[in-house]
């Protein structure tokens, strides 16, 4: 019985299939991947101003081509070579998942390019340039490394969210919510900024709502986009509207999920380019106890500084110089060093949620409200809970789900975003992500067998 | 005044009571003696292990400082007897530990008929840390094994197997699987779902003996019918029975497990026993005598420490409710289903012409109430199912707001139109419109449900 159709052979433990761990669609995934990715390191060095436009197009195509055809080709082969279901074989023994040498390297990686691209983007100067005729063709003008950061950013969830698509299909839930993740990074975070900017606008990112993206409620941004003419207005709206009227309304019926886990493209790359990652999220109470005061005190820090902005032009003038400052040091430190280096760069060693759990001041608006009036709740279902694991696992914000599971309480938590893969890879079915109304959101004592097993014990 | 309360195995029934008498008691002293591991882990989950979907540390149900924090002593030991006369668990080292209530729950090991071949390297069941330790350790060597015995472990050993590609041909005496639980169809849905992920699934086989190599590990099984299967191990699946070896000359009453009135209590006092190792004296209605179940080893364990608490609790068991996974299916019960309709039951079966999704129903041919139900890759509510039956609810009733049993993810194709449709058309006289869809905001799971928790 050497010959197992539809069958994935997870590494090798078995003399048949020593070394037969990747397909022959796999390997060359990988090789067209490594392949483009090294052309674009070449371009690092071998492109300039002075390229031609014709040589920098070339070079640009080809390599995407081979990241997009490989990462694909890898991806897709992987799961749809196995039949529908959950399979996360491996992922605490391949040095991939599991933070063995591979997952650190990449790690390292990851957060060195963020670094480089973010304070260093002169030293990338060669990869930059190699994008302007995309640029040219999408924006009308040359490249940056912002427009740089935004073509990987929108590569990663598209190819890594056809793979999640193939890996979830079984599920219509996680094809729905990935599809729309690609399509809003797509439209809202890629194509739309570049419309914009090729008819002269601002450069706005539609689903990045404050205090997130944490100028659009300052002053200065609002009067800016005030001198932009009509989109100007409908823009200023868009932000006011968001924030203060959709925010409150869509966590209400919906809980936090509707941002965190279907809009927001930092849990978009969370849920697709990330998902191998996101079992190493910690879930130890002390990671649960740092969580909820430095979340809260970026929303603390943000608010303050937005309101104090407001009144900018009544404050003393020795006043000016430290705000000034605080605005500096939090794009820099929350901005860009919390939300973008470490965010994305530590997913292979803190799993994928890093930002979004003890860093992002909208998470934490929206765990409020998801905590306290919202319809939201993950049911647990009675007595059915066979205390594997499995949801607290995969729980990529590190949420200890069976505490609750195992004692048929349901979850409701300020940083849950709803992916719900917990409900996908439990083997009881004992999950399932709801609106309901929010009386007996809390208790779910229905009437069971169980002697009753409420208090912490 | 505080009691020493020993406690023996620290699997779910033992950890329960554990729990349960500390939420009860703050003085008693309470220790669990485990000789499988040092910290209480879910057995449900080692399959997990084996497959790299959990480490060893993710399966534990607590975490390690749970335990000191709530002045519950682990001790890791086996014990070899106990010593009713004095009060004391005797360990294999010969220290001994006194009691003033000994809980046993020590739950069961896989069982050998006989078989020769079945002591050799190579050779196991599947129910402890041990056992996970070895399979690990075999399959280094191992291309292809054998399963015997079609039940919820086997079935769980070849998924475990195949994700390591090993080669898995699965032996089952009867002609269907699980056909001493599932009825027929069911067993078919389930052997076309092992046969699909390529096990070699043969039905009326039974296992005659194992055959060494010349270092004494299996090499070959062979058949009761005289076909020889080339193997490296050999998976006996035939079903488990209750650990009570170190009940010996101790004085304690056991059958094939240690026998318990309804308090749980054994013949002997102070001496508790639940879970895969205890036998009822007098089953509950509908029960069987030793229940080898999760579940039921929590119900037991919540008892035990009610009563050894001086509260009271007979074992009154609600509804009957069970889980599994076959491969892919998720499978759901809850009532009772037997693999035949009893005399006064009428029956009902819908399957999706897809394939992997089905759902029966047993109610009473007079009164028309449900009295169980089974769902294979559907998810149902536990709570609302156990409303159901303990309400006597008609079949018409249930069928109409079959919707608020839906427990399936969020935009799942919902099955309950299609299956009312051929309900309808086996039993036109009792024909239904479906008036309540999957959702916590209907007037059903408002009106019933909640209200009745």
């Amino acid at each position: 019985m050497n010959e197992i159709p539809f069958y994935r052979t997870y590494p090798s433990h078995s003399i048949a299939h020593s070394g037969a761990r990747l397909g022959a669609w796999e390997k060359i995934g990988l090789a067209a991947t490594g392949l483009g990715l090294i052309l674009l390191t070449a371009a690092v060095f071998g492109v300039s101003e002075s390229t031609a436009e014709a040589g920098r197009f070339a070079w640009l195509s080809v390599s995407w081509a081979f990241i997009i055809g490989g990462g694909l080709a890898y991806g897709l082969h992987k799961h749809l070579s196995d039949r529908p279901g959950i399979r996360n074989n491996g992922k605490v023994t391949d040095s991939l998942t599991a933070r063995g040498a591979l997952g650190w390297m990449l790690g390292v990686v990851f957060t060195g390019f963020y670094v480089l691209l973010y304070w260093f983007a002169e030293t990338l100067e060669g990869l930059v340039r190699l994008h302007d005729p995309l640029s040219q063709m999408l924006r009308g003008k040359a490249a940056d490394q912002w427009f740089v950061y935004g073509t990987f950013y929108t590569v990663a969830i598209w190819v890594m969210g056809a793979k999640a698509l193939a890996k979830y299909r079984h599920s219509r839930y996680h094809i729905l919510r990935t599809w729309v993740i690609m399509i809003v990074q797509m439209g809202f975070a890629f194509l739309l900024p570049a419309l914009f900017v090729k008819f002269n606008q601002p450069e706005v990112y539609l689903s990045y709502l404050w205090p997130l993206a944490y100028d659009k409620l300052f002053p200065g941004t609002l009067s800016q986009f005030l001198e932009a003419g009509n989109l100007g207005y409908f823009i200023v709206g868009w932000f006011i509207v968001g924030t203060l009227i959709a925010t409150p309304v869509l966590t209400y019926y919906f809980g936090k999920r509707w941002y965190c886990s279907w809009v927001c493209g930092c849990g978009g790359l969370a849920n697709t380019f990330g998902d191998p990652w996101r079992q190493n999220s910690d879930k130890s109470l002390k990671a649960w106890q740092i969580e909820r005061w430095m979340i809260h005190s970026v929303l603390v820090v943000i608010v303050l500084l937005t309101a104090i902005l407001w009144f900018e032009p009544h404050l003393p003038s020795f006043a000016k110089g430290p705000v000034y400052l605080v605005r500096q040091w939090y794009g820099f430190l929350i901005g860009a060093a919390f939300a973008g280096v470490i965010g994305v760069g530590f997913y292979p060693i803190m799993g994928t949620r890093i930002w979004c759990r003890f860093g992002c001041p909208m998470a934490a608006i929206l765990g409020l409200l998801q905590r306290f009036n919202s319809r939201f709740r993950i049911t647990t279902n009675g007595a059915q809970c066979i205390s594997c694991g499995n949801c607290s696992k995969y729980c990529e914000m590190g949420i200890d789900v069976r505490h609750y599971a195992q004692r048929g309480q349901n979850i409701i938590r300020a940083s849950c975003v709803g992916c719900g893969l917990c409900a996908a890879v439990c083997p009881r079915g004992v999950l399932s992500l709801e609106n309901g109304p929010q009386t007996g959101r809390y208790n779910n004592h229905q009437g069971l067998s169980l002697l009753g097993d409420t208090k912490a014990l | 005044m505080s009691r020493s309360i020993v406690i023996l195995g620290n699997g779910v029934t033992g950890v329960t009571a554990a729990r349960h008498i500390r939420k009860r008691s703050a003085e008693d002293r309470i220790t669990i003696i485990s000789g499988e591991t040092d910290h209480p882990f879910s057995r449900t989950a080692l399959m997990y292990i084996y497959m790299g979907h959990l480490t060893f540390n993710d399966t534990k149900p607590f975490p390690d400082f749970f335990w000191a924090k709530n002045r519950i002593d682990l001790r890791r030991g086996w014990v070899e007897k106990i010593d009713t006369d004095s009060q004391a668990v005797v360990f294999t080292d010969g220290h001994r530990k006194d009691y003033d209530e000994l809980i046993l729950a020590t739950g069961a090991r896989p069982n050998k008929f006989g078989w020769p071949g079945q002591d050799l390297e190579g050779v196991q069941g599947f129910y402890s840390y041990q056992d996970l330790e070895s399979m690990e350790k075999a399959s280094a060597t191992t291309r292809d094994a054998v399963i015997v015995g079609g039940g919820l472990i086997g079935v769980e050993v070849a998924e475990m197997l195949l994700s390591r590609g090993i080669g898995v041909t699965f032996l089952v005496r009867e002609s269907a699987f699980w056909a001493s639980v599932l009825p027929r169809e069911e067993g078919e849905l389930v052997g076309r779902e092992i046969a699909r992920h390529g096990v070699d699934l043969r039905y009326e086989q039974e296992l005659k003996e194992i055959l060494p190599d010349a270092n004494g590990r299996a090499r070959a099984a062979v058949t009761k019918s005289g076909e020889q299967i080339d193997c490296q191990m050999v998976f006996l699946t035939t079903g488990v029975s209750p650990n009570i070896r170190c009940l010996k000359d101790s004085g304690i009453e056991y059958d094939r497990g240690v026998l318990v009135d309804g308090f749980f209590r054994t013949n002997t006092p102070h001496v508790w026993a639940g879970g895969d190792c205890a036998q009822h004296r007098m089953p509950p209605p509908e029960r069987r005598p030793v229940e080898q179940v999760w579940y039921t080893g929590k119900i037991h364990g919540e008892h035990i420490a009610a009563n050894l608490c001086g509260e009271e609790r007979p074992y009154k068991p609600g509804i009957w409710f069970n889980s599994a996974k076959f491969f892919d299916i998720e499978y759901q019960t809850y009532g009772i289903v037997l693999n035949e309709p009893r005399d006064q039951e009428a029956d009902f079966y819908w399957e999706d012409p897809r394939g992997g999704i089905s759902f029966r129903l047993r109610f009473n041919r007079e009164s028309r109430a449900v009295t169980g139900v089974n769902v294979f890759g559907l998810r149902h509510r536990h709570a609302v199912w156990e409303y159901w039956i303990a309400s006597k609810t008609p079949v018409g009733d249930v069928m109409a707001d079959l919707g608020a049993a839906n427990f399936d993810p969020e935009f799942y194709r919902q099955q309950e139109p299609a299956i009312l449709a051929k309900f309808n058309t086996i039993f036109p006289q009792m024909a239904v419109k479906l008036r309540t869809r999957k959702g916590l905001f209907s007037s059903f799971f408002q009106k019933r449900i909640l209200q009745s928790s």
